[in-house]
């Protein structure tokens, strides 16, 4: 039987892939991807858990609450994306700084 | 009684109201309501002293009163006091105040004021007889001051001309003196006897609440009033110059009623003299009867003569009352009253021809003037007549009124001399009878310029008419009161009051300080009192009879000639001409001195007041200009440099901000990371 470490591992892995991510993209959609990543990665913590420490299913229900919020989170954001995009053409997060100072 | 009373005294104050408010606009200017009320006045005040007379008890007293004040430790009553002398005084005001009234229609007829002037003669009436019945010595001095503002305002009658204007302000300011000390009195009477109650202070003083030098000091205060009022020397100087206003006002006021209040006042108060104050009262109307009688033989001024001449028998009066002879002082009183408002009355009909006959002839001249007169007799007859019956009243001929009065002083103050053991005291006599020689002297010296001899100028001689019956009827009307015999009812002896209804009717109040002391104050024994009256009785006929007489070798027969004989008395002369430079004299002291005072007070008031009051602004400028100097650059400084600060270190830590979601990102994974680290410690 696989060990709940590797599990966790592979999380982790995946968790700082998604940070990495978000941090080094410029494209906006690259950071969605991003966030996409660690929301997955988060669920795949939640599943291990729940399969090897939970008796009952909270684990399971609460990865398919997040599938669904980042479904939801998905198309908002990929909203916002399309009308920054028609709004400047471009969807380069660095020039985004007109909140700067 | 007291409604009677009261009716008496308000209706000529509804007849001032009426006639201050609309009295232009009603008929006839609205004088038939002052005359009416004066009118109904006098028919009840008669029935008054009828309803008296019918009782004849000398201790009458009707008294009645309504609280008025409550000032918690003062409580004021709003009173009537009407005894004896209350009642006859009334009778006396009241009949002179009808008889000018009607005299006034004819001789103030045209007058642009007209209306005011008879509002002005009713609100006088209204607070003369309040003054003679009020039950307490606050009313009284109300009273006192309203008579003082209508004789000001009568005697400014003729605002328009300056001297009549200065004259209404001097008497005003000259009985502000009086007054003031009258006042004082007034409040030593309150702060020990605690009430104003006539009948109260006689008992407290009779149980010696007040007494001793605080008495006597009340006694002259009170009486200092009187010496203003009427015209005393030294404050005696505003009454000549009072006969500015209409002839009618100089009557009424300044002749028979106002300044007769004074005397009033001392008979009222005469139960509160003390010894010592009788004889300031007898010394000062002493010397002012025989002083103003010496400046009224010189005078030419119709009015001013006889202006002096009532001072001097106000001196009468006010002497009467200072040496006990309260009876013979009072009678005087109301006989002067009578005889000496029909003088006014009667050369105010002189004046009143003397006046039309100057607008018609176009002379333009004093109507005052005796100079100017002269040979009257023949065209005024009922003017005439009246006149020598007023003249021998006054000069104290037997038969008419003025005898029975001032016999009555003289003798008093003869009783009073010989009763004390001082002979000094003989002076008050002396001063009595020498006045009523120059009385007699002076009253025909004026008859004889006046109604006898040839006209001094024939033009206006010319067109003299005598005055018309509203004139005449009261002068008539004056005159049947200056007999004799209507003092003296039921007897009819003309020798002398004694037996008449008047001696009866009044008594000598029982002196409160004599109740005091236990002793009698001043004792004039009987006999004294009976030899002194006789002796004064012959000496004072013979001596107006010689003072008649010298007019007459003076002024009808020329036997001396007036002219040389000025000249060889000529010092003299000037000085009775000139009042004995008594105007002068208050001129160059009181006025300048208070003149001078005033200039320094302004210099005070220019450059120290003014001076500290420039500096303390000066100060208080620079410290305002320091304040604000503080303000702006040390409490803004710092108000600006905290903003300052913090704007500086907001532009610092702006930087932060790059506006790079990536980079908060990273912040915040950091920070996590930090969190994590410290947690894993």
């Amino acid at each position: 039987m696989i060990q709940l470490e590797s599990y966790l591992i592979i999380s982790a892995i995946v968790f700082v892939l998604g940070i990495f991510t978000i941090l080094y993209k410029k494209n906006a959609v690259g950071i969605l991807m991003g966030v996409e990543l660690i929301l997955n990665s988060v669920n795949l913590n939640f599943i291990a858990f729940a399969r090897y420490i939970d008796t009952y299913i909270n684990g399971q229900l609460v990865a398919i609450f997040i599938i669904i919020l980042a479904a939801s989170e998905a198309a908002v954001a990929l909203a916002i994306i399309l009308n920054m995009y028609r709004d400047r053409r471009s969807v380069d997060v660095t020039k985004m700084d007109e909140m700067k100072n | 009684m007291i409604k009677l009373a009261l009716f008496i005294w308000l209706l000529p104050l509804a007849a001032f109201v009426i006639n201050i408010l609309i009295g232009k606009r009603l008929p006839r200017k609205g004088d038939w309501l002052s005359v009416g009320a004066i009118g109904i006045s006098f028919i009840l005040s008669l029935i008054m002293l009828y309803r008296v007379l019918v009782d004849y008890d000398p201790n009458f007293l009707v008294q009645g009163s309504v609280p008025w004040i409550d000032l918690g430790v003062l409580k004021l009553n709003m009173g009537l006091y009407l005894d004896n002398l209350a009642v006859i005084i009334v009778t006396a005001v009241s009949t002179v105040s009808f008889l000018v009234h009607v005299y006034s229609i004819g001789y103030m007829e045209g007058d642009p004021l007209y209306n005011r002037f008879f509002a002005y003669l009713s609100l006088f009436s209204f607070s003369m007889l309040g003054l003679v019945m009020w039950d307490n010595l606050f009313g009284i001095y109300m009273m006192w001051e309203l008579v003082g503002i209508c004789s000001y305002l009568l005697i400014g009658f003729y605002f328009t001309k300056d001297s009549a204007a200065n004259a209404g302000k001097k008497a005003f300011i000259v009985n502000r003196v009086g007054d003031f000390g009258f006042l004082i009195g007034l409040l030593i009477v309150i702060s020990t006897v605690g009430s104003f109650n006539l009948t109260t202070i006689h008992q407290a003083v009779g149980q010696g609440v007040l007494h001793g030098g605080l008495l006597t000091a009340a006694g002259i205060l009170l009486f200092a009033g009187a010496v203003g009022k009427s015209a005393q020397f030294p404050l005696h100087v505003w009454l000549p110059d009072a006969m500015e206003g209409p002839t009618p006002v100089s009557a009424l006021i300044h002749a028979a009623t106002m300044v007769a209040a004074g005397v009033y006042l001392m008979a009222r108060l005469n139960f509160m003299l003390t010894f010592d104050a009788m004889l300031v009262v007898a010394y000062v109307g002493g010397f002012t009867s025989l002083f103003a009688a010496t400046i009224a033989i010189t005078q030419n001024d119709i009015k001013r003569v006889l202006a002096y001449s009532t001072i001097s028998q106000l001196g009468y009066m006010i002497m009467a009352m200072g040496v006990g002879a309260y009876v013979a002082g009072f009678f005087h009183l109301v006989t002067h009253a009578m005889f000496k408002a029909g003088l006014f009355l009667g050369s105010g009909s002189v004046i009143h021809a003397m006046h039309h006959s100057m607008e018609k002839t176009g002379i333009h001249g004093d109507p005052n003037d005796m100079r100017q007169m002269g040979g009257f007799r023949k065209k005024m007859p009922y003017t005439h007549i009246t006149f020598v019956i007023f003249s021998l009243a006054l000069s104290g001929i037997p038969f008419f009124s003025g005898f029975l009065s001032k016999d009555a002083i003289l003798g008093g103050t003869l009783a009073f001399a010989m009763s004390q053991s001082n002979p000094i005291h003989y002076l008050l006599p002396t001063f009595g009878f020498v006045a009523a020689i120059i009385t007699a002297f002076y009253m025909f010296r004026l008859i004889i310029n006046t109604f006898y001899g040839k006209p001094k100028n024939e033009s206006l001689f010319k067109h003299i008419h005598e005055s018309p019956k509203v004139m005449t009827i009261p002068l008539m009307a004056l005159a049947f009161l200056s007999l004799y015999f209507i003092y003296t009812i039921p007897s009819i002896s003309p020798a002398g009051p004694e037996g008449g209804w008047f001696t009866h009717l009044i008594e000598r109040p029982i002196s409160a300080v004599a109740t005091q002391l236990g002793h009698p104050v001043l004792f004039i024994p009987e006999h004294t009192e009976h030899a002194a009256h006789v002796n004064g009785m012959l000496i004072s006929i013979i001596f107006a009879l010689t003072g008649i007489l010298l007019a007459y070798l003076f002024y009808y027969w020329k036997k001396i000639d007036v002219e040389k004989f000025t000249q060889r008395i000529k010092p003299l002369y000037a000085l009775s001409f000139n009042k004995y430079y008594m105007d002068e004299l208050y001129q160059a002291t009181v006025v300048s001195g208070l003149l001078l005072w005033n200039q320094m007070l302004a210099w005070f008031d220019l450059h120290v007041i003014d001076g500290i009051v420039n500096g303390s602004a000066w100060v208080v400028r620079n410290f305002s200009f320091m304040d604000g100097w503080i303000d702006k650059y040390i409490v803004d400084g710092l108000v600006n440099l905290v903003a300052n600060m913090t704007l500086a270190f907001g532009k610092s830590v702006r930087k932060i901000e790059t506006g790079q979601i990536q980079n908060y990102i990273l912040g915040a994974v950091l920070g996590a990371f930090f969190i994590i680290i410290l947690t894993m410690i």
